[in-house]
């Protein structure tokens, strides 16, 4: 037998080990099959669909350009100012959150308790807390800010954490050593740190805060989410296509503008 | 531009030289997300006092959910499943649908660059759309049930992997590569014999972590009418039965708590 040959040999057989993930594959499918009901679909499918592809060739220009409240363009800034200010409600009770659940700052049974707290916030979908705040605000956009400011809590204020528990010491022990007040080390030690990394997540924060804003419509919380679904049911094809296009543009600059602030910050 | 605006100070040093110094951006930065936040907070009638006159109804909500209706459980069986199988057919087929959108985006495999530039764009205008818009545009196409909730998944996944799959292939290894189409393999060959096993792992981690997330997104999906458990959580706090929306996401917590502890485990073990 040459090297070669040997080599070949010496390769770890996995055969079974594959085997028997791809059968836990399929059994998993085959499981998941029987929620599947086929019997609603069916070929008026098809023609919606062809409408609503129409309704995105031909879209009703005349709500894409409307200024007035009703137009798209209104309910676009809409939803705009509810992602931002929600973001910014959102940055703003996440800095105490983190500070508290940072284990390297305070006791490990204060950090557990809100880091649970910080776990069950990102559990709960956004929806159910847009149900809860309309019933504090009523419906209207300001019930979405509330919304996007608690949903973002849960992401926000564990990017924090990481950050602040990646913090570099010894520029504080150096600042220490030349006798520095503890407020001139948190202006001149912590802070430089912290601020752009913080300001980086919060607007990556912002672009993900920004499709959720565009759908917390559904349940009157405001924004672009209510006429969308509303055109819809009334099978009004050529507003939802301006709906659409309207939104995906939207996000897809702010998703741009969003990734060419963040590179400036982190890079400088 | 800014530098233009407010020339840099000049600082002369002791031994002559004249040093520049920037201006702080932080002053104009700071006015303009003053403006943004005063514009915003007036497009969508921001008001403090509202807060705290009528905050008190939030906690209450919450405190009427306090102890979870335990008896709800097993109303949730079914739809908690639903969720679970909704993700799981839709991260499954996504994920392997997702291979060949993946490696003609990507553009060190493909040879013409317009193709891959072209399969980018469409992998980024699939991730644009929410996730519940896709699935009350299913809903309309594939009627009210799981189906449509599978059908929204399934398009998020192909958007979320393929991204991080086409970014993952264009940054593997060519050397090995280069050297089996030196030797006249084919390109599908040499892609399956070099990149594949490189990118297999990584591929595998974030389609599992597509999952974790999906099983999140599963349990909204209910609110357009596409199956799972978000049916049931709208009717309960339309019908304001409180304690049964506490026991539904206290059991869909432990749910995704399990799913992300499980997925977590294979994921470290892949990588």
């Amino acid at each position: 037998m040459d090297k070669l040959e040997k080599q070949l040999h010496a390769a770890p057989r996995k055969l079974t080990y594959i085997l028997t993930i791809t059968a836990i594959t399929v059994m998993v499918m085959l499981w998941s099959l029987t929620a599947m009901n086929f019997k609603d679909v069916n070929s008026s499918g098809l023609g919606i669909m062809l409408n609503i592809f129409k309704g995105i060739l031909n879209p009703d220009l005349d709500l894409l350009f409307n200024l007035t409240n009703k137009g798209v363009l209104y309910l676009l800034i809409e939803t705009l100012a509810v992602a931002f200010l929600g973001t910014i409600v959102g940055a703003i009770l996440s800095i105490p959150l983190a500070f508290m659940s940072a284990s390297n700052l305070v006791p490990k049974p204060v950090s557990w308790l809100v880091r649970f707290l910080l776990i069950i916030i990102r559990t709960v979908p956004f929806i159910v807390y847009g149900l809860m705040f309309i019933r504090v605000t009523g419906p209207g956009p300001f019930a979405g800010v509330l919304t996007v400011g608690l949903i973002s809590i849960g992401m926000l204020a564990k990017l924090y954490v990481d950050a602040i528990e990646e913090l570099d010491t010894g520029v504080l022990e150096s600042m220490t050593s030349i006798g520095c007040t503890t407020f001139e080390k948190i202006r001149y030690g912590i802070l430089p740190q912290l601020l752009s990394i913080f300001t980086s997540i919060s607007i990556y924060r912002f672009d993900m805060n920004l499709r959720d804003a565009s759908v917390l419509g559904l349940v009157g919380a405001g924004g672009i989410g209510a006429p969308l679904i509303f055109a819809m049911q009334s099978y009004k094809w050529h507003q939802v296509g301006s709906i659409l296009i309207g939104l995906v543009v939207l996000i897809l600059i702010i998703e741009f503008i969003s990734n060419k602030v963040r590179s400036k910050l982190i890079n400088g | 531009m800014y530098d233009k605006l407010f020339p840099p100070k000049k600082i002369l040093l002791s031994n002559g030289k004249v040093v520049h110094k920037k201006r702080s951006r932080a002053p104009f930065i700071t006015i303009l997300v003053a403006i943004a936040i005063y514009l915003s907070a007036y497009y969508t009638e921001f008001s403090f006092y509202t807060i705290f006159t009528r905050i008190h109804n939030f906690f209450d909500i919450i405190i009427a959910m306090m102890p979870p209706d335990w008896g709800y459980i097993n109303h949730l069986w079914k739809p908690l499943m639903d969720t679970i199988k909704m993700s799981l057919i839709g991260s499954l087929i996504g994920a392997v649908l997702v291979l060949p959108l993946a490696v003609l985006a990507s553009v060190n495999i493909v040879p013409n660059k317009s193709t891959a530039a072209i399969f980018k764009v469409i992998l980024s205008l699939i991730r644009t759309l929410p996730t519940l818009v896709t699935a009350l545009i299913a809903t309309f196409i594939f009627g009210l049930g799981p189906i449509a909730g599978s059908i929204a998944i399934l398009i998020f996944t192909v958007g979320y992997v393929g991204k991080l799959l086409y970014e993952q292939i264009e940054n593997a290894e060519m050397g090995s590569f280069e050297a089996m189409e030196s030797i006249g393999m084919t390109r599908f060959q040499a892609f399956r014999y070099a990149i594949f096993p490189q990118v297999l792992p990584s591929y595998l981690s974030t389609s599992l972590f597509c999952f974790e997330g999906n099983v999140r997104y599963a349990a909204i999906l209910g609110f357009v009418g596409a199956g799972g458990i978000g049916l049931l959580l709208n009717q309960d706090l339309g019908w304001r039965n409180y304690s049964g929306v506490g026991m539904t996401i206290l059991a869909l917590v432990v749910t995704v708590f399990i799913i992300e502890q499980i997925s977590e485990y294979f994921r470290r073990k892949l990588i």
